[in-house]
């Protein structure tokens, strides 16, 4: 197990550096023109076109540019680690940023990651075990309602509800945990289902599906002549065998949403990173885009050598391949 | 006196298809006393499996219809409440299945699944439980079984794993085994020990057991008696060594001619020709008779039942008993040869 986790790692870093190089290639060596130009922001002037020559190294050559960014990268500079540089647009620094708005992202995507996982689940698992009843098909109508629905809409709506019409919740904006746990959680509990329904959807029909798969498998019927309670069938040797692929699923989809949340916060007005690379964007302000970029791919990186630990953990035939 | 261990008495399955009502068991009739091994024997299809997981009410009743009695000790397994098959599955009755590398959970500990059916039965805690999992691992021969308790199916080999499914089955010491088809999957030389290991169980614990098989020659090496299905139904029914001396339905004699054997007097092996009917609707007439080189005009239109003909053996044939040797040597002067035979 501990090889594995270390072949695993050392694979992991290799995927970073290679991600380093592609962003670098992107963002630095493909779009025709001067390269300071586009990192500048909106008109620069000549002197923070000499600025940015000078953060970025651009008179090097390239090799140099990309050895230079991957310094600042691992090392940091003067504006925090990881070096990120400055928005020439908006003359903040990038790094202090990225761990502020990270923080809020991530608060939310694993907030809605937990409760899309204990409503798909246990939907998943009862169509299984009844397919084609009524609470299947049900289930599998008021999914396809949420997977359909767009996501500004279902926002929209339950702010619509909840605050303005029931006034049970407070609206947009953020609240950090350690100022006050009530609000946060307040302030949380509409996002966190707006992004949970789609996704609780989609992985209560992958549920079912590989429920259904491992409902038919011999061991099962091995657990059901044993004597063992349905329910014990159910939830200890279908549902675990079932639940191994979807781990996979999990940690690709937190990865990304960690950079894909920009409607949602949006809507909710929570400042995390995908309302930042919209801003960004928006506002070709090119190291806010570089840093978004950077992190969701790493982000996505790291969380399949979760997944990995964690499926080499749950079954032990991947340990030993 | 006392009821037999087990008793089925007119078993019929159907499964409702989208093509029509399948007849996988019609009317089947069997004993087994304690002690004993009962070996049913067919090929795929004919019933023999469907049978004993209707037994144990783990066939799928959405689809399946399942009429008449299934007695354990006098008990019927068909109308035991959820609560009462459960209680009887593992502890009273033991299972063992096919494939043991998919008939165990890849995901856990052997010995974790073994404690497992312990403690479903059992009030008992969990190292207790698992002293007995390693005792039933040795019981059937594993070696090592405290460092094997700890391993997983796939360390495992094919042999080793329905040891395992053997040493699950029986932890409970219960009144009848079920082996459905234990050493199809398995090599030869292995199938030899595990065939050894489950007639050495049923010595020492005394319990009947059920080899449920397609190959007739697995099945003399241990049971005492034997049952022949074709399609669905009982064939041939008698002790063992009585089917193997004198068999007397032709579809036996021809399973007999299709078992290779190292004695090299006959030349080739006689296969049977065509392959079983279909289930959903079933030929007038006796099953086997479209595949049959003996069949006469009855054949076609009377379906014949189990007659028992002494000393226990029984048959579904309507060929004259008398006549019986005489005709399987000369099919063809017994002047029962019909037109359009294969």
């Amino acid at each position: 197990m501990g090889r594995y986790i270390l072949r695993r790692l050392l694979w992991t870093i290799a995927v970073v550096l290679v991600v380093t190089l592609v962003t670098f290639v992107i963002f630095y060596v493909l779009p025709s023109g001067d390269p300071a130009l586009r990192f500048a922001g909106k008109e620069p002037t000549p002197q923070v076109l000499a600025q940015v020559r000078q953060d970025l190294g651009l008179n090097h050559n390239v090799v140099i540019q990309y050895l230079l960014y991957l310094k600042r990268l691992v090392f940091g500079d003067r504006y925090g680690w990881p070096g990120l540089g400055f928005s020439y647009s908006t003359g903040a620094a990038i790094a202090p940023q990225l761990w502020q708005r990270a923080l809020i992202t991530i608060q939310l995507v694993l907030g809605a990651a937990v409760l899309w996982m204990l409503i798909g689940i246990p939907i998943g698992v009862i169509s299984a075990m009844r397919p084609r009843s009524v609470f299947d098909r049900a289930s599998l109508l008021t999914g396809l309602v949420f997977i359909s629905t767009p996501v500004f809409w279902l926002g929209l709506m339950l702010l619509w509800l909840f605050w303005s019409t029931l006034g049970w919740l407070p609206g947009t904006g953020y609240v950090a945990f350690t100022t006050d746990p009530v609000q946060w959680a307040a302030h949380m509990i509409m996002p966190w289902f707006t992004l949970a329904l789609l996704f609780a959807a989609i992985y209560a029909r992958v549920i079912r599906g590989n429920m259904l798969d491992t409902l038919g498998e011999d061991y099962i019927r091995t657990a059901r002549a044993k004597g063992l309670s349905e329910r014990r069938v159910i939830t200890h040797h279908a549902l675990r065998a079932s639940i191994v692929p979807v781990i996979t699923l999990l940690a690709i989809d937190v990865g990304t949403l960690i950079g894909g949340t920009v409607i949602t916060e949006t809507v909710f007005n929570l400042q995390g990173l995908g309302n930042w690379v919209l801003e960004g964007a928006l506002n070709q302000d090119l190291p806010v885009t570089l840093a978004v970029t950077l992190v969701v791919t790493i982000a996505v990186s790291i969380l399949s050598l979760f997944a990995d630990i964690a499926y080499a953990y749950l079954d032990p035939r991947v340990r030993f391949k | 006196m006392s009821p037999p261990l087990l008793e089925i008495r007119g078993l019929s399955v159907h499964f409702r298809t989208p093509d029509g009502v399948v007849r996988a068991v019609d009317g089947l009739s069997l004993t087994l006393e304690r002690g004993h091994i009962v070996g049913v024997v067919g090929e795929s299809g004919s019933g023999k499996s469907v049978t004993f997981l209707a037994a144990m009410q783990l066939l799928d009743y959405g689809r399946a219809e399942v009429r008449g009695e299934i007695l354990l000790d006098g008990v019927d397994l068909l109308t035991a409440s959820p609560r009462e098959i459960r209680r009887i599955r593992g502890a009273r009755v033991g299972m063992i299945f096919q494939d043991p590398m998919s008939a165990l959970h890849p995901l856990f500990r052997i010995g974790d699944q073994i404690s497992e059916t312990v403690r479903a039965h059992r009030g008992i805690g969990r190292r207790e439980a698992a002293a007995r999992a390693v005792e039933a691992l040795r019981q059937v021969g594993m070696p090592n079984p405290e460092e094997r308790a700890h391993q997983y199916p796939h360390e495992l080999s094919g042999g080793m794993r329905q040891r395992v499914m053997i040493a699950m089955a029986l932890v409970l010491e219960p009144e009848l085994l079920i082996a459905d088809e234990p050493t199809t999957a398995l090599d030869t030389t292995v199938e030899a020990q595990i065939l050894e290991i489950i007639d050495e169980m049923k010595s020492r614990l005394g319990i009947g057991v059920v080899l449920v098989s397609h190959s007739l020659a697995t099945v003399s090496d241990v049971a005492d008696d034997v049952v022949v299905m074709y399609a669905g139904r009982a064939v041939e029914r008698g002790p063992c060594t009585r089917v193997f001396s004198d068999p007397q339905h032709p579809y036996t004699w021809g399973l007999l001619d299709s078992i290779p054997t190292v004695d090299a007097r006959r030349e080739r092996l006689i296969p049977i020709p065509g392959s079983p009917p279909s289930l959903i609707n079933p030929p007038a007439g006796c099953r086997f008779a479209a595949r049959c080189r003996y069949r006469f005009d009855a054949c076609m239109t009377d379906l014949p039942d189990l007659v028992e003909r002494g000393h226990g053996h029984a048959d579904a044939c309507l060929l004259d008993p008398a006549r019986r040797r005489d005709v399987r040597q000369h099919p063809v002067q017994a002047g029962l040869f019909a037109s359009g035979m294969p």
